[in-house]
């Protein structure tokens, strides 16, 4: 196979900006409410175009989610956006109670999610926000990889009637896609066949799965790649197929292992086909200031680390065919 | 909405009822919020009997004012408005907090559509009533958003955020409704933390104030009258009412916020709101 190489494209945050003006001309129920981020998150896009249907509620995400709840119940489909770790944080018990619970058409886009923002530092890294999604029942989780991925599972959710959650980065991401790609809710992608072991992966570690299977390549490991763009419904029959193949799997998501991406996988995987897992994430960590790619080598979050996470996992077959304990593993 | 004397007296006959129905509610179910239920009775009877422009055969119209039950715990008097008025036909008014019933013990909108908002985590209900009411500008309605609110809920910070935003966007299609009843969970509000001056503080935030007798059916009526007619500012009513009111054993009562009649007590309660 040969290698490939994404060339740098937007970041997903941008893509959002420019689906919210698209959708915003063939949705005129869409309204976009933000917390005095909007140059950040991109909704001012929006704004600028359609500023009878943007909402700056100021410095006040709990009192953001409640208003949308409220506009959803009366008609609108509202966006509601904020930095992945205040939206998710502050207004949790908010998007509990007045949109899961009550099952309304609120739509919550968070942005620079992970270790990626860089170097304003973990008080304004969301690196929990998905583990909060998932909690709350009812929920779509969807976490594109690059901004053709954005662009089209923020319409997807605008078109869905119910809560869904999109998560979205700051810095720019390696274009995975074409323009005109699709994605479904519920669905995946499937970025490269593999016999050795299955990554599965989301948002911007997509292409570092990629990277890996072919460092892996050249030393005559065959893995696949699934980009599991939604965790929430996942797309738990690729999943599995993938685990049949490969009989190992690696996950990797820039998040805590703690309830993300990781979670998800491996209890699909204890359901339907059990086998070696490994997984990369921060792990029972804050991480710190610094360059993205910085912060993404330290934490261990990049090619070179899923490589040796999927070594791992396959070494995992032999020992757990002969019936032994495996030594080490992870790091916990 | 002018109300002659024979409207006010149904209105205090319908608020009896909403307290008879409180008592019988919770005592049947053995526990639940029966003096929260008993001090907002008198401004849900005005609410539901003549304040709100809405239809029990219809309640979906997209014209309905909004009715948000932020202070959730005092549901038994918000279903037994709904009941007397109408909307829950065929509903077992006994079945509160039992498994299956749409009466849950804190306001469910999947498990009764008719309501507006689930509730149940104080300090929720006025962010809500905020995109209703702005909903309604946007769309060029002229329904009403009504939120009612705890006084112990005014410690929540989201309150005052929603205030805050209402204020500033002048949002007067938005009333809110203070019971306050001067007593939350743990003991009377001014031993928890003191609100006062709770009429300057809404003012301070841009919200016309106006602080009535919240059991005096007549100052009632009227203060949501007013409330209606004022242009540019969101209206706060800080009703000063009982906590248990019409039953003596249970008013002023901090025990009772949380504690449900016992089958005994519920009989003299009923004896003594039949003789009021």
């Amino acid at each position: 196979m040969p290698k490939i190489e994404f060339p740098m494209g937007k970041a997903t945050r941008d893509a959002y900006g420019k689906a919210l003006l698209r959708l915003g001309k063939e949705m005129p129920n869409l309204v976009v409410l933000d917390a005095d981020l909007s140059k950040s998150t991109r909704t001012s896009k929006f704004q600028e175009a359609f500023p009878d249907r943007f909402f700056n509620i100021g410095i006040a995400e709990a009192n953001m989610a409640g208003i949308a709840a409220g506009l959803a119940s009366s008609g609108k489909v509202p966006f509601i956006s904020s930095f992945a770790c205040f939206l998710m944080n502050k207004a949790f018990d908010q998007l509990r109670m007045c949109v899961a619970y009550p099952n309304i058409n609120v739509k919550v886009a968070v942005t620079h999610a992970g270790i990626s923002i860089g170097e304003d530092g973990p008080s304004q890294q969301g690196i929990e926000d998905v583990a909060l999604a998932l909690a709350l029942p009812g929920f779509v989780v969807l976490v594109p990889a690059d901004e053709v991925a954005a662009e089209d599972l923020v319409a997807a959710a605008a078109k869905h009637i119910g809560p869904v959650f999109v998560r979205l980065g700051r810095a720019e991401a390696p274009k995975v896609y074409k323009e005109g790609d699709r994605f479904p809710i519920g669905g995946s992608k499937t970025l490269r066949e593999g016999t050795d072991v299955a990554i599965i992966a989301n948002g911007l570690l997509v292409a570092e799965a990629v990277k890996a299977a072919g460092m892996l390549e050249d030393e005559g490991i065959s893995a696949g790649v699934i980009d599991a763009y939604s965790i929430r419904p996942l797309d738990e029959a690729s999943i599995s197929a993938a685990a049949r193949k490969a009989g190992a799997v690696v996950v990797a998501e820039e998040h805590l292992l703690d309830g993300g991406l990781g979670s998800r996988v491996a209890m699909a995987l204890a359901r339907s086909f059990p086998v070696p897992m490994e997984f990369v994430g921060l792990d029972n960590t804050y991480a710190e200031s610094g360059s993205p790619a910085e912060l993404l080598e330290k934490y261990r979050l990049t090619a070179p680390w899923i490589a040796e996470a999927a070594r791992r996992s396959i070494s995992g077959k032999k020992t757990a065919r002969s019936g032994g304990r495996r030594q080490g593993g992870g790091r916990r | 909405m002018s109300c002659d004397s024979a409207k006010l007296q149904m209105l205090r006959e319908k608020a009896r009822a909403i307290r008879r129905w409180s008592c019988i509610m919770t005592a049947e179910a053995g526990s639940g919020h029966p003096g929260g239920s008993l001090s907002a009775a008198d401004l849900l009877s005005a609410l539901y009997f003549h304040v709100m422009r809405h239809d029990p055969a219809n309640p979906g119209r997209p014209d309905r004012d909004r009715f948000i039950l932020s202070k959730g715990h005092a549901c038994p008097a918000l279903y037994a408005a709904l009941y007397e008025v109408g909307y829950l036909k065929g509903v077992d008014m006994k079945s509160l907090r039992r498994l299956g019933s749409p009466l849950q013990g804190h306001p469910d909108k999947r498990k009764l559509p008719v309501l507006e908002a689930s509730t149940g985590s104080l300090g929720q209900g006025l962010s809500i009533g905020i995109g209703m009411a702005l909903a309604a500008k946007m769309d060029g309605r002229s329904y009403r958003t009504y939120v009612m609110l705890g006084d112990g809920e005014c410690d929540e910070g989201q309150i005052w955020e929603a205030a805050m935003w209402a204020g500033a966007k002048k949002l007067d299609n938005l009333t809110a409704i203070v019971d306050y009843n001067k007593i939350q969970l743990d003991d009377f509000v001014r031993n928890i933390v003191d609100l006062e001056p709770l009429e300057d503080k809404w003012r301070a935030f841009n919200w016309d104030v106006q602080g009535i007798d919240g059991h005096d059916m007549s100052k009632i009526v009227e203060a949501f009258e007013r409330a209606a007619a004022v242009r540019g500012k969101p209206q706060v009513i800080i009703a000063h009412t009982v906590k248990g009111k019409g039953v003596s054993f249970m008013e002023n009562q901090v025990k009772f916020h949380g504690i449900a009649p016992t089958k005994e007590e519920l009989a003299r309660a009923l004896a003594e709101l039949d003789r009021a």
